[in-house]
């Protein structure tokens, strides 16, 4: 089941914002928790399984302790000290904001992975471009630019190989990791040159001056309206939550 | 009726450059005319057609001299069939070049379909581009183009880098889109045979500028001398029982020594693959690999398990793709990176005529000296086998000579040579020992 399915991918980044946003206006755990739950009850709605945010999402799940362990140690020291050691004051307040921080790395970040999820970058291209109005030759260039990243795990593949049959694939691991990051480089630039002439020579180079038609329309409709204001709901739900139960605080501040 | 091409004592400089890439060339064109271009590599073919194709920039870029008018939509197929795919589904990358001309919405479905018709690709508009064979993604190009209603359809050596297959593929679709539209076609090759019996006008391009030719002027395909056979009784120098590697069923083959082995066999069927496993690069999954003692030198364990330095002065490796293995700034750096005594190096710089450009970028070498130096650098190490990845795909037919003449000299002085093909010439002039592979 997917909710997501068929709305216009433009809606997917601006839902982002109007769920994310408003989170950044208090670091307290209440609100944080309450929009977390809403992605997590909605993930499996929007073609996300809880295993499948898990398999997807692990960058966040590991950069949310890293985040808040640091503000145990030395977040702003208030209430009764439960270590103290040089710099490190872990305090009621300290543990408090990092608690606020850990859920709230989760849900601004766990939300980019189910809205992000099956986006098309051809599709994304055609929102920008005609939804959100940025300029054609830069969408263009950056949608024909995701293709080639497939292409750079096999010059990878292949550069590996051939540093090991030239005998100089024993040398320090810094080295080659150096002369292969240059030469993926160089490849890169090489690939991007030969498809930028690609694409002038089927008249692209036309484009800056006069414009050019879409052959797919990329519109906004109801349904779009729909998955936007949802998403505003929760987070000001989230916010008013928060401010009810007396848990706000203002950049986590007072 | 005006002509469509009308070119007056075209020339260009690149701005980097001291010499014009292109001087003087006066040619006019008319419509529903199919035009052949032949010319040495250098002669300034690719200007030429850059400046047809409107690709060769403005004032920053070079100087441009003489008139250039052209009356009419171009389009144009480049030769690398991986870099001139745009879009990842097969109708948006046809109509591309429609959006680009400001055709409206509902002409470009059309046209898009219309277009796949035209050369044969009877696929969904919505397939992934990549699923796409060599010669699939070239007809691809030349739908696109189609669909633009190009008025002069440019083709730069569309079947340099396919399979025998793909090429007839191209052939076919350029074919019946000359029967089907009248725009003027203008190819580029370096093996014209294929493309004669469309063709109704033949172009010579060298120093001297353009000149006008014929079907029986163009130069024939290169003579060479037929393969040799191997000897009865001839010790493999490399052997595979049941070989399983990650792509493609277990194989069994011998790479006779001092012989050239040619392994030919449709895209796809594990060919690179084989010839990595076997050249110790690649591990096998199951089955036998055995190597003779002569090119083990005194090494016990399994080649796949030898450091990099033992491989590379047992076993030389040339990538199909040259720019993978480069490594170093100038081509003289390159050649010390692999080690080898200097007077080696000097001796096989001189050898594949790459002395005068020892301080050059190795990526800014053109095709043919790039070939020519990943050829060299795998043989810096003298090894005891030499193993080839479509050596001669996209070189001129002079490069193409040289190639199959070096191979040739390395199995007289002793080395085993195995080389992945689709080349039928190249086959028949060093397939001593032919495997296929299905």
């Amino acid at each position: 089941m997917n909710l997501l399915a068929g709305i216009n991918p433009v809606t997917r980044i601006l839902a982002l914002i109007l769920l994310t946003t408003p989170l950044l206006l208090s670091v307290d755990i209440v609100s944080a928790a309450v929009a977390l739950g809403f992605t997590l009850l909605a993930a499996p709605l929007c073609g996300v399984s809880w295993g499948r945010l898990l398999r997807r999402g692990w960058p966040i799940l590991m950069a949310a302790p890293l985040a808040a362990v640091p503000m145990a140690l030395y977040g702003r020291p208030e209430g009764e000290t439960y270590l103290h050691f040089l710099l490190i004051h872990v305090t009621d307040n300290s543990l408090q904001l990092a608690a606020a921080i850990f859920v709230r790395v989760l849900a601004v970040g766990l939300p980019v992975v189910v809205l992000s999820a099956d986006v098309d970058p051809t599709d994304l291209g055609d929102g920008l471009a005609q939804v959100l109005h940025l300029p054609a030759r830069f969408v263009l260039g950056a949608v024909a630019a995701t293709r080639l990243v497939s292409l750079f795990r096999d010059d990878l593949d292949s550069m590996r190989r051939a540093r090991r049959a030239r005998g100089i694939a024993d040398q320090g691991r810094i080295r080659h990791f150096l002369t292969l990051a240059f030469g993926l480089l160089v490849l890169s630039l090489r690939r991007g040159t030969k498809l930028a002439t690609a694409m002038e020579a089927r008249g692209f180079n036309r484009v800056a001056e006069h414009g050019r038609t879409w052959a797919r329309e990329s519109t906004l409709s109801g349904r779009d309206g729909v998955v936007m204001s949802v998403c505003l709901v929760a987070s000001v739900a989230a916010i008013g939550i928060a401010v009810a139960v007396g848990s706000f605080r203002f950049l986590g501040v007072a | 009726m005006t002509a469509l091409v009308e070119a007056r004592g075209l020339g260009w400089r690149h701005a980097s450059r001291v010499d014009p890439a292109l001087e003087n060339i006066s040619l006019r064109l008319e419509r529903g005319e199919k035009v052949l271009l032949t010319g040495r590599s250098g002669a300034g073919k690719s200007t030429l057609l850059a400046a047809l194709a409107g690709l060769l920039g403005d004032e920053e870029d070079g100087d441009q001299t003489g008139t250039l008018t052209i009356d009419g939509t171009v389009g144009m197929v480049l030769q690398d069939p991986d870099s001139q795919v745009i879009a990842s589904r097969v109708g948006d990358d046809v109509a591309f070049g429609c959006e680009n001309l400001r055709i409206p919405r509902e002409e470009i479905w059309p046209r898009v379909r219309r277009a796949l018709d035209l050369v044969g690709l009877d696929l969904p508009l919505d397939h992934p581009t990549r699923h796409l064979s060599g010669g699939q993604k070239q007809r691809l190009a030349l739908a696109g183009v189609i669909a633009m209603g190009a008025d002069l359809i440019l083709l730069d050596e569309p079947t340099a880098n396919l399979d025998p297959v793909g090429q007839r593929e191209v052939v076919e679709a350029v074919t019946a889109v000359a029967a089907e539209t009248d725009a003027t076609l203008f190819v580029v090759e370096h093996r014209p045979q294929l493309w004669v019996p469309l063709m109704d006008r033949f172009l010579h391009l060298d120093e001297d500028g353009l000149h006008e030719s014929t079907a029986a002027g163009l130069p024939a395909p290169p003579v060479l001398p037929a393969a040799r056979g191997v000897a009865p009784g001839t010790p493999p120098l490399v052997s595979a029982r049941d070989l399983q590697t990650i792509w493609g069923p277990p194989r069994t083959l011998d790479l006779p020594q001092g012989a050239s082995t040619v392994i030919t066999g449709p895209n796809g069927a594990g060919k690179s693959t084989l010839a990595l496993t076997l050249a110790g690069l690649l591990d096998p999954v199951g089955g036998e690999l055995t190597y003779a003692e002569e090119l083990r030198q005194g090494l016990r364990k399994s080649p796949h398990a030898w450091s990099s330095r033992q491989l590379a002065q047992r076993v030389g490796y040339v990538f199909q793709d040259p720019e993978h293995q480069f490594v170093a700034r100038t081509v003289a750096e390159e050649m010390a990176v692999s080690g080898g005594p200097q007077e080696r190096i000097d001796e096989l710089l001189h050898r594949l005529r790459l002395t005068h450009l020892a301080e050059a970028n190795p990526f800014t070498l053109s095709g043919g000296e790039k070939r020519r130096l990943s050829v060299a650098t795998a043989l810096v190490n003298a090894p005891a086998l030499l193993v080839l990845d479509e050596p001669t795909f996209g070189q001129d037919p002079t490069t193409f000579v040289e190639l199959v003449g070096m191979v040739r000299e390395l199995t007289d002085r002793g080395v085993t040579v195995a080389s992945i093909t689709h080349d039928e010439l190249y086959a028949h002039a060093l397939g001593d020992h032919l495997v296929e592979v299905r």
